[in-house]
């Protein structure tokens, strides 16, 4: 789009601050009318130099630096990171570990997406979906209290294992609530896959095609919703993964309501794979930990299928006690400019949900301001404005059906 | 009308801003909002705009692209307001204080009148630390 | 699908270094002239998928590995090419594949390596007004 074009066009900030859009991220949606012909992303505003503080940690500190990338997927990089470390190394991580591994990564998604749910309700209006999915989030963050010490930025992780045991007396604790969880999240996941208003107002809207995946290279739910069946876990099993039966939910529209679909799902394959890690470790022993002395030069690669996708760690060593070169790629970084394409043709009160439809994890990649192109004044509309013209299309889709 | 007024007459409103943090606390604070916590009934909301806004809650590093920005936020909020740094992240700058992007700690930027540390907090621990700021300022 | 096979196979004698850490992991090396080639028979005619590019401050050279991944081999295929390091430049890979445009703007800021062709390199993730010239990834400057 040529410079007179675009200034011609309306522009549409989104952000930096709404509590529901909980970090601080600038879209500028470029507007005809109502409809949004182009989209520019500009981050910066997370962007808090953690590759570079990487190179002056050593290898160990390290874990607890990139687990605060993000906190809401907080265990996904420090996971990765290992993966790369000990892919680096040779090394083999025990049996027990491999499982303690798969249980926190699979309570992390069951976390991140019951979160993920409650922001798109409430995005459209439905805030009792916000406080049911909320309220049924904090018996898992319980659980990861009891098991790691804290409710979240669980520091688990080790190269060639895991920090902390699962121990046998809070094993009981963790199945009654997984038991309790997945009837909450068969009645949960009813109530939005069948209801006739959601289908009106996610079905179709914010398509993308197989061949916008492939332009990105988008990953995780977002990926699947769209038919591109990948998932580290399956394409690459590491951990416990590869003696873990569970399936791969993918669908093929493309639109939000299917990204809803694919992770409400994937959370029935999580209960099912945390149980089955349970039974493998329970009544057993065994080390949490291979030793890992030095860190030879080389380098190394490990990923982790993360709640939104493929989150990627190269790590290079010059045989000394910190990461000569931490590359650090996270799901979002890839997902999140699809909104180029599936922006571009919608309507204005569907940028809300479909923003939220790629669950961005901002925080995770980098780490809507209104000003009118021509006129320069503030003609806009702020994201809080965004999420109340969603909430009223919901309510007007309401009364038409 | 001073803020020991205010707080005995109506609800708290509650401002969120973020300045370059993992969302951790972001969630956290959120989390007071949800059933099991009801910050609501201490009187408190979270509102959509610093222009109202009598407690700012403030989160993150506050990184060098965001300095103007926590400082605008600051002169929209109408006087009197209290600033709450929460998090290690707002507090001290916690494990990013050497990077390149530090452009705060908060109390370089804004002046803070409370600080609730923790990576991140409980909620508990926020409504603690703000119930008792509440307490002094009466 | 034998990955390292094939990729010798289509690549040919644009290969200058092969280095296989297992099954999973391998890393060949191009002169960055024939980078663009590779890159387009590796996205496009094996119809690999683009994961992210790594940029590498040397002692000596800058570095670029672009990473791919093989799904249905549970691979990664990471492209290595090396850059003048008094006047690091590449061409720019935005139009073969449409998503590298943003990791390019980083490296640029970051790593200070320049992408001849690039359709809109400027800041990304720093301020519009970060002092010129200076380059937080290298490691001239300290942590």
């Amino acid at each position: 789009m040529s410079d007179n074009e675009k200034k011609k066009k309306v522009i549409v900030p989104i952000g930096p601050y709404h509590p529901l859009l909980e970090e601080p991220e600038f879209f500028a949606l470029y507007c005809d009318g109502e409809k949004v012909v182009d989209v520019d992303w500009q981050p910066g505003y997370n962007h808090r130099g953690i590759e570079k503080l990487s190179e002056g940690k050593h290898w160990d500190q390290v874990t607890f630096l990139v687990e605060r990338i993000c906190g809401i997927c907080s265990t996904s990089h420090p996971f990765a990171y290992c993966n790369a470390v000990e892919d680096l190394v040779g090394v083999t991580v025990p049996e027990r570990a491999k499982y303690i591994r798969c249980i926190i990564g699979e309570l992390e998604r069951i976390h991140s997406h019951l979160l993920w749910v409650g922001l798109a309700g409430h995005f459209l209006g439905y805030n009792t979906v916000f406080m049911w999915a909320w309220k049924y989030r904090e018996p898992v963050l319980d659980m990861f209290e009891i098991i790691t010490g804290n409710r979240n930025h669980y520091a688990m992780f080790k190269i060639g294992g895991v920090r902390r045991n699962i121990e046998e007396e809070d094993m009981p604790a963790l199945r009654k609530v997984l038991k309790e969880f997945k009837a909450q999240l068969e009645m949960l996941t009813h109530a939005v896959l069948d209801d006739p208003v959601l289908g009106a107002r996610l079905k179709g809207v914010g398509v993308l095609t197989k061949e916008n995946i492939k332009d990105f290279g988008a990953v995780g739910p977002v990926a699947r919703a769209s038919g591109v069946a990948i998932d580290v876990r399956k394409d690459e099993p590491y951990a416990a993964y590869p003696m873990l039966d569970f399936n791969l939910v993918t669908t093929d529209n493309g639109d939000v309501f299917d990204k809803a679909v694919v992770r409400l799902l994937e959370l029935f394959e999580s209960i099912k794979i945390i149980e089955q890690s349970l039974n493998a470790i329970e009544g057993t022993g065994g080390d949490i930990c291979a030793e890992v002395r030095e860190i030879p030069s080389g380098e190394g690669i490990g990923r982790h299928e993360a709640p939104r996708g493929e989150c990627f760690h190269f790590v290079r060593s010059d045989g000394t006690n910190r990461p000569v070169r931490h590359k650090i790629r996270a799901p979002s970084y890839t997902n999140i400019p699809t909104f180029k394409a599936s922006c571009i043709g919608q309507m204005i009160p569907d940028v809300a949900i479909i923003l939220a439809g790629v669950d961005p994890c901002y925080c995770c990649t980098e780490r809507i301001a209104v000003y009118d192109a021509c006129s320069r004044k503030k003609q806009m509309y702020d994201f809080a404005q965004l999420v109340e013209m969603s909430r009223k299309k919901t309510e007007k889709l309401k009364k038409e059906i | 009308m001073n803020l020991k007024i205010k707080a005995l007459k109506k609800s708290l409103w509650v401002y969120h801003l973020s300045g370059g943090s993992c969302n951790n606390c972001d969630i956290e604070i959120l989390d007071c909002l949800t059933p099991r916590f009801d910050i609501e009934r201490f009187g408190m909301t979270l509102i959509g705009s610093p222009r109202h806004a009598d407690v700012l809650l403030c989160t993150g590093i506050v990184n060098k692209k965001c300095v103007e920005r926590v400082k605008e936020v600051y002169e929209q909020a109408a006087k009197p307001c209290v600033v709450v740094a929460i998090g290690a992240c707002a507090c001290s700058g916690g494990i990013f204080r050497d990077g390149y992007q530090m452009g705060g700690p908060l109390n370089k930027i804004i002046p803070v009148d409370a600080y609730i540390p923790g990576c991140p907090p409980k909620p508990e621990a926020m409504i603690a630390g703000i119930v008792k700021l509440l307490e002094k300022l009466k | 699908m034998n990955v390292l096979e094939t990729l010798k196979e289509k690549l040919g004698g644009r290969i200058k270094d092969t280095k296989v850490r297992n099954e999973r992991r391998i890393y060949i090396t191009v002169d960055r002239k024939a980078l663009k080639d590779c890159v387009r028979i590796v996205f496009k005619d094996l119809d690999a998928r683009y994961i992210i590019a790594s940029g590498v401050e040397n002692f000596d050279s800058f570095e670029i590995l672009y990473h791919f991944g093989f799904d249905s081999a549970g691979t990664i295929v990471s492209i290595r090419t090396y850059l003048d390091k008094n006047k690091p430049e590449i061409e720019s890979m935005t139009d073969v594949i449409h998503g590298i445009s943003y990791i390019e703007r980083e490296m640029w800021e970051l790593l200070g390596i320049n992408f001849t062709g690039h359709p809109n390199l400027k800041h990304f993730l720093l301020r519009d007004d970060w002092q010129e010239g200076n380059y937080p990834l290298r490691k001239e400057n300290n942590v």
